[in-house]
């Protein structure tokens, strides 16, 4: 590794320019990266983050700016290029093989070889040695990486871009979004051992305290240009914020505001009510109810039951216990499709997934449980879909240069919104949200909040799944805690943070 | 030939000319199959200019590009089916052998006495009668239909319900397929005389009749697909089947009615075919078209993962490989090169659709314009 020397310029990048068909992406933007620091890269949804990765990484070529490393001047072709170059990317879905041990994986392509075949007792040592020496993290390498937590995977991911691409650039995409806190604490007792060995790492996020407790400065881009760059530690919280989303962030304050005036519905007949519901290895049997005009928050750690007790409610999986009624008529068959019918509506965790239909237009994706609720035949015209769409993209405000764009070229916020039109064009009387808000950025966020909140106004019920229990006890009107896929308790909205957390934490040690 | 070619196009030409977006033309699911035919056309206009010639007897129109259209209808009625299974993400290799079938039981009905059914004396002298048939045409076609639906059905019930690779799946029909149909016939070559029978195939009303059947099937599946939602359905599956399963899509049935659709196709293409050849071969009818009908499809621009499609694509690609056979013959080109040769000219047209070839060209084109 280069020397501790603090103040050495890794990377410097200036006038970037990058346009894409109808939007220019980056505009004059200029970015640096000494060694030995932790720099992150802010910005909200579509503001350009990505696509400054991007050319930095040889996945885009710039359209005009400069790149320079360690003061020589450099043009990325390609991101295998990047990487002879020392730039390295962990993603935040790991492009690792999960089939393959640990060891396998942090050495492929170099394996110590003996007799011309691999030689398997070095090589398990050599990976144990790398990931002690580089990262201090003691692991079994002889198991599958797939058998391990997400945030081992990238700590290994790490571990190869470092030793095997001798990287001194490291840019971490994401990382910690689906990381508990012990494991997001772990992958920050990795970065800061690297930011010791000199190594530069542009660590993006959109969790804001991650920032102020990891990095040294941090970039805010905003609509593809640079907003500016500061020691982190001398930016105020709510500065970094407002210079993110160009205004103020009063939004969030009246959403708090605007659900206590929701609070007064909540009784009668419920809407949604499970008895004894329960499937074998996803969720224990568990009891709930959903009023009219309700916000039922759920609240869990990654892994905990929450995303499995919504696809139970939302027909993925057959219940093999217990029986679900909606309006107090018993659920018979268990289906989306029959969900839909029942006026039961799920926007998934997984947006890429199970959320969008990249191909599709944006007119498409949102007509299309309306239309698979209409059937085959009952087919919604050109003029219509038009119509609904246009009504859900200004209520939404989603940012789309016209309708028949393909969705996938819209930003991951927007084809979040997308996802929510969806579900909205079907009037559901229930409707499911896991991690609407995740990897979103905050001016968004607040929007999505507040239209669940007014939704349940409108006498709708809600459920609001989030890993981020701030968020989940701002929307929530009734709380319930999963912990170890049982649900542990209910809570009221007034409930302290800190019994939720004992709560959450509690169900198994 | 000019006003000939313009009216050929024409069709195709007008969703572009609206708009003048270089982009939006070069994206449409039409260029690239129209640019290969094009192609083709021109190489014919400088070598063989006599492909061009076009003749009037008795009202009705002959010359090559008419044989280019007729011979190319059987892949093309393949390809409309083939299109909507390939935009779900499957494939269907048993078309070949389902047309046998069809052939088959057509052939069965018209003349059963080859298979031992005794006829009444008195019916047993018209036999070889061109105006004799055993079964009304109507029930020869009916059933003809029904039974190749029926397989293809079959195909659909291992993809969707069974959960078999789509390859798999309509492999054991295209192996077991041509057996069935020498079952029908008894293990013989069934000779078809009806004369009304061979006018599906080699009728003429101005243009082939065949051109007709393409026609009203390429509209009926237009209709079907475009102006209900079953056609966004099939490319909602074919992208992103999971997404598709939690907005309420029915994804087996789905797969379920594209290859029974594909499956009546088959039965139509084997009873125009065997109309044409006056027999029921078991096993030369559709021999190897299905990979003509899949690289119909390759060429009309739909992925074999799934996704977009475009039947009117499909159909270009269905017209671009005949007139790939065609145009060879006419340079003289013996049979035995002709494979090599279709290969070669394949090679070329898939290029085009390379994301790095069109790339390169888009590059050259922005250049250009600076």
């Amino acid at each position: 590794m280069p020397g501790s020397n603090n103040t050495e310029l890794l990377i410097s990048m200036r006038g970037m320019n990058k346009a894409f068909p109808g939007v220019q992406a980056l505009e004059n933007v200029d970015f640096d990266l000494k060694a030995g620091e932790i720099h992150a890269l802010m910005g909200g949804n579509g503001a350009g983050k990505s696509t400054l990765i991007k050319l930095l990484t040889g996945v885009e070529r710039p359209d005009s700016g400069k790149i320079q490393l360690m003061g020589k001047e450099i043009s990325v072709k390609s991101p295998a290029h990047a990487q002879t170059l020392g730039i390295s990317t962990v993603y935040q879905e790991i492009n690792l093989c999960p089939n393959l041990t640990v060891a396998e994986n942090i050495l492929i392509g170099r394996e110590p070889k003996k007799y011309g075949s691999i030689h398997w007792k070095k090589l398990n040592a050599q990976a144990q040695e790398i990931l002690q020496r580089v990262l201090e993290i003691d692991i079994d390498v002889t198991r599958l990486l797939g058998t391990y937590s997400v945030a081992i995977q990238q700590m290994v991911a790490i571990g190869r871009a470092l030793e095997i691409e001798a990287a001194r650039v490291l840019i971490l995409d994401e990382p910690t979004s689906s990381l508990s806190t012990h494991e997001t604490n772990q992958l920050f007792s990795v970065m800061r051992k690297l930011r010791g060995d000199g190594v530069g790492i542009i660590f993006i996020t959109h969790f804001i305290d991650q920032v102020y407790e990891i990095s040294d400065r941090v970039t805010i881009i905003r609509n593809g240009r640079h907003v500016g760059t500061y020691e982190t530690a001398e930016l105020p919280r709510m500065e970094l914020i407002t210079k993110m989303i160009g205004r103020s962030i009063e939004a969030l304050d009246e959403v708090s505001k605007a659900k206590v005036e929701t609070q007064k519905h909540t009784r009668g007949e419920p809407v949604l009510k499970a008895q004894n519901l329960g499937h074998t290895g996803e969720i224990e049997p568990f009891d709930l109810e959903l009023y009219e005009g309700e916000v039922l928050g759920l609240a869990g750690l990654v892994g905990s039951g929450r995303t499995e007790t919504a696809g139970l409610l939302f027909g993925l999986v057959s219940p093999d216990s217990g029986t679900l009624s909606v309006s107090g008529k018993k659920v018979n068959s268990f289906s989306p499709k029959s969900s839909i019918a029942h006026g039961i509506a799920l926007s998934p965790e997984d947006r890429k997934e199970a959320g969008i239909v990249d191909d599709l237009t944006v007119r498409e994706n949102i007509i299309l449980a309306l239309q698979s609720n209409r059937g085959w035949f009952r087919h919604l015209s050109l003029k219509k879909q038009a119509e609904i769409a246009e009504r859900y993209i200004k209520l939404l405000d989603i940012a789309t240069p016209s309708l028949d764009q393909p969705v996938k070229n819209l930003s991951g916020g927007n084809q979040q919104k997308v996802i929510l039109a969806r579900w909205l064009a079907i009037d559901p009387q229930v409707l499911i949200l896991d991690e609407p808000t995740r990897g979103i950025d905050v001016g968004t966020k607040a929007e999505i909040q507040k239209l669940v909140l007014s939704l349940a106004e409108d006498g709708k019920s809600c459920i609001f799944i989030s890993s981020e229990l701030e968020e989940v006890m701002r929307t929530s009107h009734r709380i319930a805690v999963f912990s170890d896929r049982k649900k542990v308790a209910e809570f009221g909205s007034g409930v302290d943070e800190h019994v939720l957390m004992k709560s959450m934490a509690g169900g198994g040690s | 030939m000019k006003p000939f070619m313009k009216q050929l196009m024409k069709p195709f030409m007008k969703p572009a000319r609206l708009t003048v977006n270089w982009r939006t033309i070069t994206e449409s699911k039409l260029f690239f199959p129209l640019v290969a035919l094009a192609i083709i056309l021109l190489f014919d206009l400088i070598f063989v200019p006599r492909v061009f010639r076009i003749e009037s007897r008795d009202g009705n129109l002959y010359g090559s590009l008419i044989d280019i259209l007729r011979n190319g209808s059987i892949v093309s009625l393949l390809a409309i089916g083939m299109t909507m299974v390939m935009a779900t993400g499957g494939v269907d290799l048993s078309v070949g052998a389902v047309m046998a079938i069809g052939a088959s039981v057509a052939a069965v009905m018209m003349n059963p006495v080859i298979i031992g059914l005794e006829l009444p004396p008195d019916l047993m002298k018209f036999i070889n009668d061109p105006q004799f048939t055993y079964s009304p045409l109507w029930q020869v076609i009916l059933v003809t239909l029904i039974v190749t639906t029926i397989c293809g059905l079959w195909n659909g019930f291992l993809v969707a319900y069974m959960k078999i690779q789509a390859m798999v799946a309509t492999l054991i029909l295209m192996i077991a397929g041509r057996g069935i149909a020498q079952l029908i016939t008894n293990g013989v070559r069934i000779q078809i005389f009806y004369e009304p029978y061979a006018f599906i195939g080699q009728g003429w009303i101005v243009v082939p009749f065949s051109l007709y059947i393409v026609a009203f099937l390429f509209a009926a599946a237009w209709l079907v697909t475009r102006r209900t939602a079953i056609g966004m359905f099939i490319e909602s599956v074919g992208i992103n089947a999971r997404s598709s399963f939690y907005s309420g899509i029915d994804e087996k049935k789905i797969k379920l009615l594209v290859y029974t659709f594909c499956g009546f196709c088959a039965g139509i293409a084997g009873l125009v075919e065997s109309s044409n050849i006056k027999t029921s071969d078991a096993f030369n009818i559709g021999d190897g078209l299905e990979l003509d009908a899949i690289l119909a499809v390759v060429i009309g621009g739909t992925l074999m993962t799934g996704g977009r499609f475009s039947l009117l694509a499909s159909l270009i690609g269905a017209l671009v490989i005949q007139a790939i056979s065609t145009s060879m013959y006419a340079i003289g080109v013996p049979a035995f090169a002709l494979q090599a040769i279709k290969g070669i000219v394949v090679i070329f047209v898939i290029l085009l659709y390379s994301e790095q070839v069109r790339g390169f060209v888009r590059k050259l084109s922005t250049q250009k314009g600076v």
